[in-house]
């Protein structure tokens, strides 16, 4: 879309922004901000046609799993039956800090996004749900418009799995955001047995833009894998910095922009604790699936842990195990018996046990639990904890020596 | 050596209801092995087990005779 | 042929407790998850749903003979509202409210896959109420209450259902690495010191 579209609104036009500042791109977070710098929501144009332009687009879901997010929209439109449309800032990963910033910064852009889809698929509910630092700044967020007063606004607990979708549907249904069993899609079946549309808060907030301002303008930025931007949350010690940066800049550039020295550090681990450790040149690849695929590794939903220089990879992947042991809900049996021997396995790793066998016990542990659970925790914590063993290989070998090359102690 | 034939069928555990009780092992031990925690390893890992023609009806004596319904057949 | 009939009556009534102990016994092994007897789980599991189902055509036709017995006495309502018979009213209607328990106890646990687990084990747990009720039925209507052999079974029944059920409340019962849904875990330190950092 070209400046001769620009929308006009109360006399002045706006123009759609340029940079990379897209979602962060109003000076506030209050409406009038929003409305100066956006514009109002565009009109109705059908749901076929919205499902079109977003996959023109090629808008991939920010909440990990990179989905498609037209062919989600198209499946719950396909049922027939009018659904329900959650928008889900659960943000349950601790390192996260992009989606709690969008809700601060931009709280019109998810309102938008939320109002939009429900109102193109006839959605009959639409749920807001997040964590209780978020809910004033949403709640003055929603009287601020007319037309927010229908959106369902839930407080969810700070846990790892209660951002799952399932978890999040079983949230809202019975107050417990714990993951549940799902044969069928919950785009088929799921709050009430209806069809259900659970979308990442910034995954609504790029279609609010997209639906403004067309696709051409969303893939204006942005490598042609991963257009649009996103945001990145970069971890470095207790310090996180989000970034709004274009799809596919590279690794180290994000870096940079979240304030790491790209030289000062050792590895990083790229999608949080379900995501990849990665090393060496893998820090000049771009930031998009295509990009990080050869080092095992994908965007996910942002995150970028730094591992600075002098610290142990392995202590540190032990210690994320075993947090995530700890977050397993507990109810399923390979789930709940298996990550604590990883964690117990991972632990010993880090702690430079002797024990040349624990990395084969590793990958037999983490093979035993992956995809047998009722959602990927298994699965990403297998894949975490995988990564460290091929990324920080060299250590592994001295650990078992009981030495360790980068932590003097 | 033919691969069996399928009888279109899928089995699907249910991971937050199984509870190791570890009869459908018993009954489809072609399909099932059991974990070191008792739960059932499918041959091919994962949660669902795609039934062969000829196990179709221990596959659904399996789904009855769990104590806990943690077992569909789909 | 009424005597034939109060046989038959009796007959059936005995071997139905005796079937009823059996799937209560067999019940109790299905929940511990272990073999038992020689037999795998799922056989266990089987041979308890069996037992079950041969117990309850057992009580029909205890019950059915019953009502063309002229010493009981009965009629029809008496079969499902208890304690308004005029034979022996008293010990007449446990045997009504343990078919009352027997009838809800099978047709919940024949359609468990629809009225869900949970309703299926609450309902279930009557199993436990049905088969003193059984038992002290038998003992107050019986004609063969006191006969040697009847005690001798009875108590029998009774002590393999005491210790099974001893059993069941042990902690040796529980096998280990078993998943209960409502298992709680605080959430570590990392997540805590991270969460509350304020974010702008
Ligand atoms: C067709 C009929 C029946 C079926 C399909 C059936 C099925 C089952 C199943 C699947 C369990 C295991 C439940 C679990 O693990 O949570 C069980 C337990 C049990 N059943 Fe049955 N049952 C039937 C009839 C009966 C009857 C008539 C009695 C009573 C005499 C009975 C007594 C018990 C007992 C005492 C337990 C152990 C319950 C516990 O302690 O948790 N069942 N039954
Ligand atoms: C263990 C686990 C935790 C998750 N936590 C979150 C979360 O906190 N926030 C989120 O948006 N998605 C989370 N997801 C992904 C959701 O299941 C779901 O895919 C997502 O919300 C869909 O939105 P999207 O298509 O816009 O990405 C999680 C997934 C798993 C397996
Ligand atoms: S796989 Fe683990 S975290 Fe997921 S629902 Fe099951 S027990 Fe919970
Ligand atoms: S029979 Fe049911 S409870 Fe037992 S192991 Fe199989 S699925 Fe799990």
């Amino acid at each position: 879309m070209t400046m001769v579209d620009a929308h006009v609104q109360g006399g002045h036009a706006i123009t759609p922004p340029t940079g990379t500042a897209r979602l962060l791109a109003a000076d506030d977070p209050a409406h009038a901000a929003h409305l100066a710098r956006f514009g109002a929501l565009p009109g109705r144009r059908g749901a076929d046609a919205v499902i079109a332009e977003l996959e023109r687009a090629g808008l991939a879901g920010r909440g990990g799993a990179a989905f498609p997010t037209w062919r989600k929209l198209a499946a719950a439109a396909q049922s027939g039956r009018s659904g329900v449309i959650i928008a889900n800032g659960s943000e349950g990963e601790p390192l996260s800090a992009k989606d709690s910033t969008l809700l601060h910064r931009s709280p019109h852009l998810v309102l938008d996004g939320l109002l939009l889809v429900a109102a193109e698929l006839g959605a009959a509910e639409a749920h807001l749900v997040t964590t209780s630092a978020q809910l004033a700044p949403i709640r003055r967020a929603m009287d601020q418009r007319a037309d927010a007063g229908g959106i369902r606004l839930h407080e969810t607990h700070d846990r790892f799995v209660a951002g799952e979708a399932s978890a999040v549907v079983n949230g809202i249904e019975r107050g417990r955001a714990i993951p549940r069993d799902h044969v069928v899609r919950l785009t088929a079946s799921g709050l009430g047995r209806r069809p259900t549309l659970v979308l990442n808060v910034e995954t609504l907030a790029h279609i609010a833009l997209v639906l403004r301002f067309g696709a051409d303008w969303f893939r204006s930025i942005g490598s042609s894998d991963d257009p649009g931007t996103r945001l990145f949350t970069v971890v470095r010690g207790g310090e996180r910095a989000v970034v709004e940066a274009a799809g596919g800049t590279l690794l180290s550039a994000v870096l940079r922009a979240g304030g790491a020295d790209p030289a000062r550090v050792r590895a990083v681990l790229v999608g949080g604790f379900h995501g990849a450790w990665v090393t060496g040149d893998a820090i000049d690849a771009p930031m998009s699936p295509a990009g990080l695929a050869p080092f095992g590794a994908s965007p996910g939903a942002g995150i970028l842990m730094v591992l600075p220089r002098g610290e142990c990879g392995l202590a540190r992947t032990a210690q994320i195990t075993a947090y995530l042991a700890e977050q397993s809900a507990g109810q399923c049996g390979p789930c709940a018996n298996g990550l604590p021997e990883i964690a117990e396995a991972m632990g010993r790793v880090g702690r430079r046990d002797r024990n040349s066998s624990l990395p084969r016990q590793l990958r037999e542990l983490t093979a035993l639990v992956t995809g047998r659970g009722a959602c990927h925790h298994p699965d990403g914590t297998a894949r975490m904890v995988l990564s460290a063993l091929d990324a920080f290989d060299h250590d592994l070998r001295a650990h078992a020596r009981g030495l360790c090359q980068e932590a003097a102690a | 050596m033919s691969t069996p034939t399928r009888s279109g069928k899928v089995l699907h555990i249910d991971w937050t209801r199984c509870d190791a009780r570890g009869s459908c092992t018993e009954l489809l031990p072609e399909l099932l092995r059991s974990d070191p925690w008792g739960y059932p390893l499918p041959a091919g890992g994962g949660s669902d087990v795609a039934i062969p023609a000829h196990l179709a009806a221990a596959a659904r004596d399996a789904v009855g005779l769990c104590p806990v319904l943690a077992l569909r057949l789909s | 042929m009424n005597e034939a009939l109060w046989a038959l009556g009796r007959g059936t009534g005995v071997v139905a407790l005796v079937l009823l102990t059996v799937t209560v016994v067999l019940g109790i092994l299905t929940r511990s998850g272990r073999p038992a007897f020689g037999l795998p789980r799922f056989a266990v599991t089987l041979v308890h749903r069996n037992s079950a189902l041969i117990g309850a055509v057992f009580v029909l036709i205890h019950v059915v003979t019953l009502l063309f017995d002229p010493y009981a006495q009965l009629n029809a309502v008496d079969f499902f509202v208890p304690f308004l018979g005029s034979y022996h009213p008293f010990w007449l209607g446990l045997g009504t409210v343990g078919l009352d328990l027997l009838i809800a106890i099978l047709v919940t646990a024949l359609l468990r896959r629809w009225i869900g687990q949970r309703v299926f084990r609450v309902v279930h747990w009557a199993a436990y109420a049905l088969w003193p009720i059984a038992l002290f039925h038998s003992f107050g209507t019986g004609t063969d209450a006191g006969a040697p052999l009847f005690i001798l079974l009875a108590v029998a029944c009774s002590a393999v259902v005491v210790g099974a059920v001893i059993w069941r409340t042990t902690t040796a019962f529980q096998l280990r690495n078993r998943t209960t849904p409502d298992r709680r875990i605080e959430p570590s330190r990392i997540a805590a010191d991270q969460k509350t950092k304020e974010l702008r």
